[in-house]
C-alpha cells in the first residue's frame, strides 16, 4: 500500500503545488480578466488536490501500524500518526516537509513573469491533458473518477495556455523573445514529467498509473504543434533536471510550504 | 417519484454563487435514499460538485441539512459522488429558463465531445436576445461561467459555460 500512497501524494502535491503557485498571482494579473482566470484555474487544481489528499489519507488511515512506520520523514505528521489519531487531507498538506512531497520540480518554479508563467503551465497543461486522460482508465476507480472529473477543467487550461503561447510567440519581437527564453529556460524540467520511479513502474505494472511513454509522445506531438504555429522554436536540448517525484527538491518548494503551512504549524489546528 | 417530498424540499436549497438555480436544477442531485431507523426517517442525499474546487460545496451541504431538519429529518447524511462527472446536460429546462431571466445566459449546447467546450460563438444576449455578442473572457467570475459582450445593445453579460 506504500507504494499506492506515495503515487496518491505525487498526483496530489503536483495539483498543491501547482494551485498555490497560480494563487500567487490574485490580485497581480495584468488585466482583470486574466487574473480571474488565473485564479479559476488554481482553483481547479486545488479542488483535485483535496480529492487526492483525501484519497492518500485514507489509504494512510487503512495501513497497519508496522506499513505506517517510516513511511514520512516529516516529524509533525509522524507524531499525529504515532498518537494514534486519523490523518485528514489537510494533514497531508500541512503537516508534510519539503521531502515529503513527491511534485515534478516544473511545477514549483517561480512565476516570475507572465511568459515564464505561460511557459511553465503550458508544459504542465499539455502534460496533464494527455496524462489524466489516460489515468481515466485507471484499474483504480477512485483516481479514474478523479482523473474524469478534472478532464474537462484540464482541457480548459490547455486551451488557454495554449493560445497565450501563441499570442506571445507570435506578438512583437519583446513578446516573442521573453517567451522564448521561458521556454528555453524550464525545457530542461519537462523531462521528469515523463520519468517513470520505482513507485511508478509498480503502479504502472497493476494498471493504477499510466504508463508515461504513450503521454511523452503525444505530449511532443502537441508541444511541437503550438510552438510552432506561435513561430518559436522547440529546444532540442535532451538534459533534464530530476529528483521531485523521490523527494529531491529545487530551493523553491521550501519557500512555498513555508506560506502555505505557517499558520496550521504556528497555531496547530486552528481554524477559520 | 420515489421520496418526493424530499425532492420538494430540496428545490428551496439554492446555489450560493446562482441564487436562482436550485440544486436540483443545476442537477447535483444524485440520489436520495430514506431509510426508517427506530421511530425517525434517515436521509441520505448524495450530490455531486460542478468544478473540482467548487467553493460551494461545503454551504450547499449546509442549505441541504438546515431544509431537511427544519422539515423534522433529524437525521441528515450527504456524501459526496464524483463520478460520474457533472455535465451542464443535466441542468433542468426550467433551471435554464430561470437562468435567462436571472441575466445569465444559458449553456446551449450538448456535452460529450471536447468541441462543445469551446464553440461558444452566438450566444444569445440574454438582455436584448441578440446573438450578435463577443467572448471576452473564457473565465468569469466563478469557474462555471464566462464573459461576453453584446455588440447589439452593448451590455456584457455572464454565459454559464457548456461544460
Ligand atoms: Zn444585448
Amino acid at each position: 500500500m506504500r507504494n499506492k500512497l506515495y503515487y496518491v501524494l505525487q498526483l496530489a502535491d503536483n495539483a498543491l503545488i501547482m494551485g498555490q503557485r497560480l494563487g500567487e498571482w490574485c490580485g497581480h494579473g495584468p488585466i482583470i480578466e486574466q487574473d480571474i482566470a488565473l485564479t479559476n484555474t488554481s482553483l481547479d487544481h486545488i479542488g483535485r488536490a483535496r480529492s487526492l489528499y483525501q484519497y492518500a489519507a485514507d489509504i494512510y488511515n487503512g495501513m497497519s501500524a508496522a506499513e505506517k512506520a517510516g513511511c514520512f520523514l516529516s516529524v509533525a505528521l509522524s507524531q499525529k500518526a504515532k498518537a494514534g489519531e486519523a490523518v485528514q487531507e489537510d494533514d497531508m498538506a500541512f503537516l508534510r516537509d519539503a521531502w515529503d512531497y513527491r511534485n515534478f520540480l516544473l511545477v514549483e518554479q517561480p512565476n516570475k513573469d507572465w511568459a515564464y508563467t505561460i511557459a511553465r503551465d503550458f508544459y504542465y497543461d499539455a502534460f496533464n491533458y494527455f496524462y489524466f486522460a489516460a489515468l481515466s482508465e485507471s484499474s483504480d476507480t477512485t483516481l479514474a473518477a478523479i482523473a474524469q472529473k478534472s478532464l474537462k477543467e484540464i482541457t480548459y487550461h490547455l486551451k488557454w495556455t495554449s493560445e497565450w503561447v501563441i499570442r506571445l510567440g507570435d506578438g512583437t519581437d519583446e513578446s516573442h523573445g521573453r517567451i522564448q527564453e521561458a521556454i528555453n529556460y524550464l525545457w530542461p524540467y519537462t523531462g521528469e514529467m515523463f520519468q517513470m520511479n520505482q513507485v511508478q513502474k509498480e503502479m504502472a505494472a497493476t494498471s493504477v498509473a499510466p504508463d508515461t511513454a504513450g503521454v511523452k509522445t503525444s505530449w511532443d506531438g502537441r508541444i511541437n504543434s503550438i510552438l510552432q504555429e506561435a513561430t518559436l522554436t522547440v529546444p532540442a536540448s535532451t538534459f533534464s533536471h530530476t529528483g521531485g517525484i523521490d523527494g529531491t527538491h529545487t530551493e523553491h518548494l521550501g519557500f512555498i510550504l513555508s506560506d502555505l503551512q505557517f499558520m496550521q504549524r504556528a497555531y496547530p489546528g486552528m481554524e477559520w | 417519484m420515489e421520496h418526493k417530498e424530499i425532492y420538494d424540499i430540496l428545490e428551496g436549497v439554492t446555489d450560493p454563487e446562482v441564487p436562482v438555480l436550485s440544486i436540483i436544477d443545476l442537477g447535483i442531485v444524485r440520489d436520495v435514499r430514506v431509510e426508517r431507523k427506530d421511530t425517525a426517517d434517515e436521509v441520505t442525499v448524495t450530490i455531486t460538485p460542478t468544478y473540482s474546487g467548487c467553493p460551494a460545496m461545503d454551504v450547499l451541504a449546509m442549505g441541504i441539512r438546515m431544509a431537511l431538519s427544519g422539515r423534522g429529518y433529524r437525521k441528515v447524511n450527504i456524501e459526496n459522488r464524483i463520478s460520474p462527472a457533472w455535465t451542464t446536460d443535466w441542468m433542468s429546462e426550467a433551471g435554464k429558463q430561470k437562468l435567462k431571466a436571472y441575466g445569465i445566459a444559458p449553456p446551449v449546447r450538448k456535452t460529450g465531445r471536447e468541441q462543445a467546450l469551446f464553440e461558444e460563438d452566438n450566444i444569445e444576449c440574454p438582455r436584448c436576445g441578440s446573438v450578435e455578442t463577443e467572448l471576452i473572457s473564457k473565465f468569469g467570475p466563478t469557474s462555471c461561467k464566462s464573459l461576453y459582450k453584446c455588440s447589439q445593445c452593448l451590455e456584457p453579460f455572464e454565459h454559464f459555460k457548456c461544460h
